[in-house]
C-alpha cells in the first residue's frame, strides 16, 4: 500500500502568506511555501537564491532586489524569472521566509 | 486575496517618448515592475525616448535642469555648463542606493526579465536611423498599427 502523508507545518504568516518572523523559517517550511506558490520542487538553483536572500537579509537588514540577486548573488535575471515564475521577487522572498519586498525595482 | 486573480492586469504596453533622465526612468521602472509581477510588457520608444535604446546615447541620458520647476533652481542657473551633468550625477548616486540601475543596465535587465522592446518607425525614419543604431535588446522597429496589435487586450501607458 502506498501512503502519501503530507506533513503540514505550523508557522505564523500574514494575510499574504509571508512569514511573520523570519527566524521561524526552516527548509521544510520553504518547501511547503514553494508548493503553495506552484513550485513543486526546490532545485539546487532555487536553494542558491534562497540562501543568498537569507544571508544578505541577515547582513544588511533589507530584502535583496532582483538587481542585487544578479549583481551580488550571481544569478542571471533569466534564471531568476525561470526559477520563480510570475513574480520572482515576491516569490523568492516568501519562500526564503522574508517579508514582502517594499522597493520598486 | 481575490484581487490577486480577479482584477489582475495581464499586459501593459508602455510608451517612452522623452529623452531626459526623468522622462525615461518612470517607464523603465513601471515596465520592469510589471515583469516582476508577472505581467507581460511591451516597451515602445518614440521620439526622444529613442535615446534610451540608442547605443551611442543610452549612456548619456541627463536630467533636464532648464524649464523644470521641480528642480527648484532658476532656469538661468540650470543653463550653466555642467549643471545638467551635476544634477544627473547626484540623482544617479541616490538611485544606485536604492538599486535603480543606470539606463544601459536597466535596458538589459528589463529585457532579460522578458519585456519586449520596440522602436517607433516614424521616428526612426525621421532621424534616418537603422537597427544598427540600437542596442541588441531591441526587438524590432514597428509602426503605430503594429504597436496597437501588440498592445491589444492590455493597458497602454504613455510617458
Amino acid at each position: 500500500m502506498e501512503t502519501n502523508e503530507v506533513k503540514t507545518l505550523q508557522v505564523e504568516v500574514n494575510e499574504e502568506g509571508f512569514l511573520v518572523n523570519p527566524d521561524d523559517w526552516t527548509e521544510d517550511i520553504a518547501a511547503q511555501i514553494a508548493k503553495q506558490e506552484e513550485i513543486d520542487e526546490l532545485t539546487e538553483q532555487h536553494w542558491k537564491v534562497i540562501r543568498f536572500m537569507r544571508s544578505d537579509f541577515k547582513e544588511r537588514g533589507q530584502i535583496p532586489t532582483i538587481r542585487r540577486l544578479k549583481n551580488a548573488g550571481g544569478v542571471s535575471i533569466q534564471d531568476i524569472y525561470k526559477l520563480f515564475p510570475d513574480g520572482p521577487a515576491k516569490k523568492a522572498a516568501k519562500i526564503s521566509g522574508l517579508g514582502k519586498p517594499q522597493g520598486c525595482v | 486575496m481575490s484581487a490577486k486573480t480577479n482584477g489582475k492586469i495581464k499586459k501593459v504596453s508602455i510608451i517612452i517618448s522623452k529623452g531626459s533622465l526623468e522622462g525615461v526612468y518612470p517607464g523603465l521602472i513601471m515596465g520592469n515592475g510589471a515583469r516582476m509581477e508577472g505581467i507581460e510588457v511591451n516597451l515602445f520608444f518614440t521620439f526622444f525616448g529613442l535615446e534610451t535604446i540608442m547605443k551611442k546615447r543610452m549612456n548619456n541620458i541627463k536630467v533636464a535642469t532648464v524649464g523644470n520647476p521641480a528642480m527648484h533652481m532658476p532656469s538661468m542657473l540650470g543653463m550653466l555648463p555642467g549643471m545638467s551633468s551635476f544634477a544627473t550625477k547626484m540623482m544617479k548616486k541616490e538611485m544606485d542606493k536604492i538599486d535603480i540601475p543606470p539606463v544601459p543596465e536597466f535596458i538589459e535587465m528589463v529585457h532579460a526579465a522578458g519585456a519586449k522592446l520596440y522602436a517607433c518607425r516614424a521616428t526612426v525614419d525621421m532621424f534616418h536611423l537603422t537597427m544598427d543604431d540600437f542596442t541588441g535588446e531591441v526587438e524590432d522597429v514597428i509602426n503605430v498599427g503594429r504597436f496597437y496589435e501588440l498592445a491589444a487586450g492590455g493597458q497602454i501607458i504613455f510617458t
